[in-house]
């Protein structure tokens, strides 16, 4: 039993990877760390639990990693991702210190693999976790566990006692238990962002935030991060935007995870629920086309759409959880889809005349294209022409959201007034908006909840024994 | 559509990792699955008798119970695996023996133990059966060496044919490509695979049992278990050239080889089966196949009883009870061979055949 009397020097909310990493970071301190979760402990861990790898600067080759991936490129490639909408003092500090995580990690129980069947373009760049997110989770609540750190789970916060930037207590609910005011000297918040609350994705989407799914579990509410902005901590990131990739559309409402997530999109053509093209499906290369699909999903009528092609391409991707719809002819397919046969045949014959010649390499941006229609597909461009002719449906399924609160490289919240928090730290995707504040790179989250969980950990620990 | 459910239910998880991948650091498994889109009978009767049961990926799963994909590998693939075996079993008209296997095993046992009590009683006078024999050719007092080779040599010849009968089945059924049989890297490589357990350790942390920790008990004691079975194979096959090379008749000395082996061997076979049983208690009942524990239990429990009806008969073979040990040490063994076929023995054949044919696959690839 955690004996919730007492003070504890570190309070955590959150069980995901950047609360492990602070509660570990500060137990190591010599502190003594609570962690509230607010899942069951099957599902603990928040988005933690889908992830697979982590993006860390290296100098050389590794025995899982290809090649080297300087700071600097790993900077470039951010400043990419995100149109320069980012902190560069903190992200050079992050990218600087992930360095170190690669080690650091691997000391508290996790281990690595070289990258996945599937996914080879990041076998430079990306460490990936044998086992999966899940399976790091474990390796690092075991460790937890081991040092002492007490963790509780359905432990949900539901107040914070906050006073001139300073954190006085948690008020916690619990199933069995009920309400208990936990008194803390420091306070980590690293409870992630607000995906899985769809009232709260209302405010910037409207009534097609109901036809989004949610890759995650339905715990990552934003409860907290609700509670810091309403408490004087400053935010940043935009609001109104969240991480969005095309899934498929029988997937589960919460929690489906990386298997429900669709690549097919430059083998065929998309249509929305009118059979009718509506972006450029062969505009660029993975993994930047995977993040826009998303949201011109969400954009379209009823917010689904559908990818559609041929026989011919079906093992050019990688194997799907739900098998593609198949029809012997276009209209077949349009009805299964319940689309306007004639309006699909339509747009896959304009289409089909519109394909030039070409020579089709999907590894590159090649030179096969169509001329002629609106819109264009610039690359992969092939006709649709060998039955049976095969269909996944998809919505937008949404990964994370970028608002969250402002952080200082002690990863120490700033309040409105811009003065640091007496004893209030962040780590994860609940600051992820600081270093990223638009796009995202693979593996960049779990490199933010590491470096940040760990900085803040250490903090706590020190803001504690002062 | 699939033969049986079980093969629908792990050709549906097999379409879930498939999509997924995370676990394919684990074990051979999972790389094996990566190397199809689809997945035939055969298929998964090779991924089942591929997978070792270390329950890593279960634990791993972000999908395992109580998530709505009810992902649970190990259990799947145990129970898909104890159906290959009754398939698989030679001759078919014997593949109920798999189904209730605990209570076949038992009466079998109970039977050949009884029938070399009673034979004994029946051809000998009690003060033979109950006599203190001592010096070579002590034991043939009580059965003629030739009857005992001949007689378990039928047995073993009988089990040998079954398996391979049983072989041969698996191989047609999981499409074996030609040329296995002549690929001696692949061979080798699955012998290493096999002799070190090697996917028998969640990718390198140990494998997972009663709980999240992992650990490398089963490990242990199952090497403590073939090994010591071998051990024991060895001593026999040492005293049968003993007997007819050099005419030296058991029982030997304690500092002779086949007693030096057979006692080795018989510890470990003490430790490791008891281990074994004691690890299959604590085991998290998730990931049993609980209606084949029967068919688990009774295989460890045989090897235990032969080692120690065994390691009895050592103890006290210049005693009274020399007699009686060894009709009770004879029916166990005579026991176990007739019945390899037909239990859990055979979990380390198909599994050895689906290792070289993995050894085989991952060697074709590279070379592709």
């Amino acid at each position: 039993m955690v004996d919730l009397t007492r003070r504890f020097d570190v309070l955590v909310i959150g069980g995901g990877n950047a609360a492990l990493c602070a509660a570990i970071s500060a137990r190591r301190a010599g502190a003594s760390v609570l962690v509230l979760e607010g899942a069951p402990k099957f599902y603990r861990g928040g988005n933690t639990r889908h992830t697979r790898n982590m993006r860390c600067a290296h100098d050389a080759a590794t025995e899982i990693l290809t090649g080297p991936y300087t700071e600097e490129e790993f900077w470039n490639d951010l400043l990419l991702v995100t149109g320069g909408q980012t902190d560069e003092e903190l992200a050079r500090f992050m990218i600087h210190e992930s360095k170190d995580i690669l080690n650091w990690i691997v000391e508290q129980g996790v281990r690595w693999q070289p990258s996945l069947g599937g996914t080879l373009s990041l076998g430079r760049t990306n460490s990936f976790f044998l086992g999966g997110g899940r399976a790091m989770l474990n390796a690092l609540y075991r460790t937890a566990e081991e040092l002492g750190v007490d963790i509780l789970y359905n432990a949900e916060v539901i107040d914070l006692k906050i006073e001139d930037g300073m954190f006085l207590s948690a008020a916690l609910k619990q199933p069995v238990n009920g309400k208990t005011e936990v008194r803390a000297s420091t306070l980590v918040a690293a409870s992630g962002g607000f995906e899985a609350n769809i009232e709260w994705l209302k405010e910037s989407w409207g009534e097609a935030a109901d036809n989004f799914l949610i890759r995650g579990t339905p715990y990552n509410r934003g409860a907290i991060l609700k509670l810091l902005l309403a408490k004087g901590v400053q935010e940043i990131g935009d609001p109104t935007q969240c991480h969005a990739v095309a899934i498929d559309a029988r997937a589960p409402k919460f929690d489906g995870g990386i298997i429900t997530r669709h690549d097919s999109v430059v083998f065929g053509i998309v249509v929305n629920k009118h059979a009718e093209r509506f972006y450029d499906e062969g505009e660029d290369i993975w993994p930047k086309r995977y993040a826009i699909w998303g949201r011109l999903v969400a954009a379209q009528p009823d917010q689904i759409a559908y990818i559609i092609f041929d026989s011919t391409v079906v093992t050019s991707f990688m194997p799907t959880l739900f098998p593609p719809i198949a029809g012997q002819t276009i209209a077949e397919l349009a009805g299964q889809l319940e689309l306007d046969p004639a309006a699909l045949e339509k747009t896959i014959t304009e289409f089909n005349a519109a394909v030039q010649p070409g020579t089709f390499d999907h590894t590159i941006l090649d030179d096969c294209r169509t001329e002629g229609i609106t819109p264009q597909k610039t690359h992969w461009a092939r006709k649709i022409e060998t039955p049976p002719y095969l269909a996944y449906p998809v919505r937008p399924g949404i990964t994370f959201t970028y608002l969250g609160t402002r952080v200082n490289k002690q990863a120490r919240m700033l309040m409105k007034d811009g003065k640091p928090s007496a004893n209030m730290f962040a780590a994860g995707e609940i600051m992820a908006g600081n270093v990223l504040g638009k796009g995202y790179a693979a593996g960049i989250g779990m490199t933010i909840g590491s470096v940040f969980g760990r900085v803040a950990g250490r903090e706590a620990a020190k803001n504690a024994r002062n | 559509m699939h033969g049986t459910r079980i093969l629908e239910e792990a050709d549906r998880l097999m379409t879930v990792c498939n999509s997924c991948r995370y676990c394919e650091g684990l074990c051979a498994v999972f790389p094996a699955m990566e190397m199809r889109r689809a997945f035939s009978d055969g298929d998964l009767n090779y991924l089942a008798n591929l997978c070792h049961a270390c329950g890593a990926c279960y634990t791993d799963c972000q999908f395992s119970p109580p998530h709505e994909f009810n992902v649970n590998v190990p259990k799947t693939l145990a129970i898909a695996r104890a159906e290959s075996y009754a398939a698989y079993s030679w001759p078919r008209a014997f593949a109920g023996a798999f189904a209730r296997n605990g209570l076949v095993i038992s009466l079998i046992a109970a039977l050949s133990v009884a029938a070399f009590i009673f034979g004994f009683a029946a051809v000998h006078d009690p003060s033979v059966l109950y006599g203190i024999h001592t010096g070579p050719g002590a034991f043939y007092k009580l059965m003629p060496h030739n009857a005992m080779a001949l007689l378990f040599g039928l047995a073993f010849l009988y089990a040998i044919l079954a398996l391979v009968m049983g072989v041969r089945a698996f191989w047609r059924d999981i499409g074996e490509p030609v040329g296995m049989t002549t690929d001696g890297k692949a061979l080798l490589q699955a012998i290493r695979d096999a002799g070190e357990l090697r996917y028998l350790d969640g990718g390198g942390v140990g494998c997972f049992n009663e709980d999240d920790q992992p650990t490398d008990r089963r490990k242990l004691y199952h090497h403590f278990t073939f090994y010591g079975f071998a051990l024991c194979f060895a001593a026999t096959c040492v005293g049968t050239l003993y007997h007819y090379l050099l005419a030296r008749e058991a029982p030997y000395a304690w500092w002779d080889l086949p007693v030096v082996l057979g006692t080795l061997g018989g510890i470990g076979l003490v430790i490791g089966p008891l281990g074994l049983l004691s690890e299959k208690r604590k085991r998290d009942r998730v990931l049993v196949d609980e209606q084949r524990m029967g068919m688990d239990t009774a295989f460890i429990v045989m090897l235990f009883l032969t080692s120690v009806t065994g390691l009895a008969l050592l103890l006290w073979r210049e005693t009274g009870a020399m007699g009686p040990l060894l009709a009770l040490h004879l029916g166990v063994v005579f026991a176990l061979f007739i019945t390899m076929p037909y239990g859990k023995f055979v979990h380390g054949i198909y599994r050895f055949v689906a290792l070289v044919r993995y050894a085989r696959e991952r060697r074709m690839m590279e070379h592709s």
